[in-house]
């Protein structure tokens, strides 16, 4: 249990203000109102456009477009690639994690800092290097060109760049967590004779689960909505490689405004229900924590 | 709480050690290190002469200069909302405040497309304001101004995320005490709270600066991709590599890339700084 929590609730407490009590502390009217102004200007009339166009088309219409075949596809794409990319990286993040957390090597800081280089690394330099690297006459692409396998401007690439942009969700997530844990329950499971791969599967998985999820839907909600890493590796054949983000830019260049804003609405409803469950298994990963 | 090794498995198992290490630093060299390099050797492939014609192109110089300038009100304006969002929501209860700190993460996992749509279709000629702006003359989308609100809105929660937390585990006790001792609004704003907070601040500022120079996707559905006008350098990175400019794309994407590494050494240094402190304190209380 830290500090923080058993402090009493600072300023006015929802028990304060039912007894009357006002916080002692100034600025609640213009702290709030600039961060409602923001918020309007940014976020809140924004959604509102969108989703108050998506609404022109009518559910029939919203309907016929969401089953045209390039939508479809589109989507299918989107939700594929980023699911198996995310599944790779909550595999290898997780491996990444232990590694930083329980082993000792020479350049282990190093490493540790280097997570976080997709989270810097602005998309479109990512996008054309990795283009770069796993094209057919590539350091990494040419490696595998001979086999007749092709990554750079194919559907692979789409799942290569994503595992790039989604790895250090995982790590960051699952990190803090491990470094967390005691080792009593370890050492307990040790004295009663089980081995490291019980004491695993057993003790640790169980306890680091909700934040393995937490880091894989994240990593999952990044690549459904990334962009720019992607367009440079992928063909963006409509139907075959093309992703959800671009096929709403090339609607906005044909001046389809309702039909983008459709798709658009969609996308922020499957980012709101992500944004949802990460919350709540972010909120149990901490009680796991403290508790 | 001190923490032992545990026997079980922090002692035992070399070689399974070895291998997971192995094992995991070839996957970062793969995905994360030759990236990286890829950049800068590609960027140099023409020579140092070569780079340099690249960087000082004037469509190069004028798209550090817009991203400069984007940047720069983006960054004001985040830190502004960041300390007035966190003040509002971290020391006080109001209804609508979980409604409010969940709208916050919204930037964050919406796709920046989709960002950058909504903003086309509230300021763009057709959107809901169009007319309005139209009318007195304001043009945001397709210009600087629409650039600039696309970054604000992709980069908004970073300094509010940093500091929510922090000032929640501060407290408000000193904040309170400067009050009841006659100080003004002001006064414990300067004198109390900014100083409590200016590593967080400093740590929010940079992860937003550094997505907001680096921002693309929602920057380019807003931008009207005229070259030289309203190219920030990553839009310009595919501006140049779009035009078989590989050389000028690398040189541009090897800046940002420096910036992303200078991102990352000053990040590490204030984690250490963050983390030594708070270890102390929770060593004294």
């Amino acid at each position: 249990m830290s500090l923080a929590d058993s402090r009493p609730a600072p300023a006015s407490s929802l028990w304060g203000r039912l007894r009357g009590q006002r916080s002692i502390l100034p600025g609640l009217g213009l702290s709030l109102g600039i961060t409602l102004f923001v918020l309007s200007l940014i976020v809140f009339l924004p959604t509102a456009a969108m989703v108050g166009d998506a609404a022109t088309l009518g559910v029939g219409g919203l309907v016929h477009l969401l089953a045209t075949p390039r939508v479809l596809g589109a989507f299918k794409v989107s939700l594929g690639c980023a699911a198996l990319a995310a599944l790779t990286s909550a595999i290898f993040g997780l491996l990444i994690a232990w590694v930083l957390v329980r082993t000792r090597f020479p350049g282990r800081r190093l490493a540790d800092a280097m997570v976080d280089l997709p989270f810097a690394l602005p998309t479109s330099v990512a996008g054309i290097a990795l283009s770069t690297l796993y094209a057919p006459n590539g350091w990494l692409g040419s490696l595998v060109a001979p086999y007749g396998i092709r990554i750079s401007f194919t559907v692979i690439g789409v799942y290569i760049a994503l595992t790039f942009v989604g790895l250090p969700f995982v790590v960051r997530s699952v990190q803090p967590v491990l470094q967390d844990m005691e080792a009593e329950q370890e050492e307990a499971a040790h004295m009663l004779g089980a081995g490291r791969l019980q004491i695993f599967s057993r003790v640790i998985f169980p306890a680091i689960l909700p934040s393995l999820t937490a880091g894989f839907a994240m990593a999952f909600a990044r690549g459904l909505g990334e962009y720019g890493s992607v367009i440079f590796i992928s063909s963006n054949r409509p139907g075959v490689s093309e992703i959800v983000p671009l096929l709403i830019v090339n609607q906005l260049e044909q001046f389809d405004f309702a039909g983008a804003a459709a798709i658009g609405t969609l996308m922020l409803i499957l980012s709101l229900a992500l944004l949802c469950g990460i919350m709540l298994l972010q909120r149990l990963v901490r009680s796991g924590r403290h508790g | 709480m001190a923490k032992r090794p545990a026997v079980g498995l922090r002692r035992q198992g070399g070689v399974a050690n070895v291998i997971m290490i192995v094992v995991a630093l070839v996957f970062m060299v793969l995905f994360l290190l030759l990236p990286l390099v890829t950049v800068f050797a590609q960027a140099f492939a023409s020579g140092l002469s070569g780079y340099i014609a690249s960087i000082t192109d004037p469509n190069t110089l004028s798209a550090i200069w817009l991203t400069l300038i984007v940047a720069a009100v983006a960054l004001v304006v985040n830190v502004v909302f960041g300390l007035a969002g966190s003040w509002a929501l971290a020391r006080f209860r109001f209804p609508g405040r979980l409604a409010i700190l969940t709208v916050l993460d919204l930037p964050f996992s919406v796709s920046p497309v989709v960002a950058g749509l909504m903003l086309v279709l509230l300021y763009g000629r057709q959107g809901w304001l169009g007319p309005w702006l139209e009318a007195h003359n304001l043009k945001i989308i397709f210009a600087l101004p629409g650039m600039i609100i696309a970054t604000i809105f992709v980069t908004l929660p970073f300094v509010a995320r940093e500091l929510i937390p922090l000032m929640e585990e501060q407290g408000a006790d000193e904040e309170e005490a400067a009050i009841l001792l006659g100080a003004s609004g002001w006064q414990m704003f300067w004198r109390i709270t900014i100083p409590k907070l200016r590593w967080g601040l400093l740590y929010g500022v940079l992860l937003s600066n550094a997505r907001a120079m680096g921002e693309f996707g929602a920057v380019s559905v807003v931008s009207g991709n005229i070259l030289g006008l309203t190219d920030t350098m990553s839009l310009d990175v595919k501006a140049l590599y779009d035009g078989y400019n590989i050389v000028g794309s690398f040189a541009v994407a090897s800046l940002l890339a420096s910036l992303a590494l200078v991102t990352l050494v000053a990040k590490t240094v204030l984690e250490r700084q963050f983390l030594t402190r708070s270890t102390k304190e929770e060593v004294s209380a």
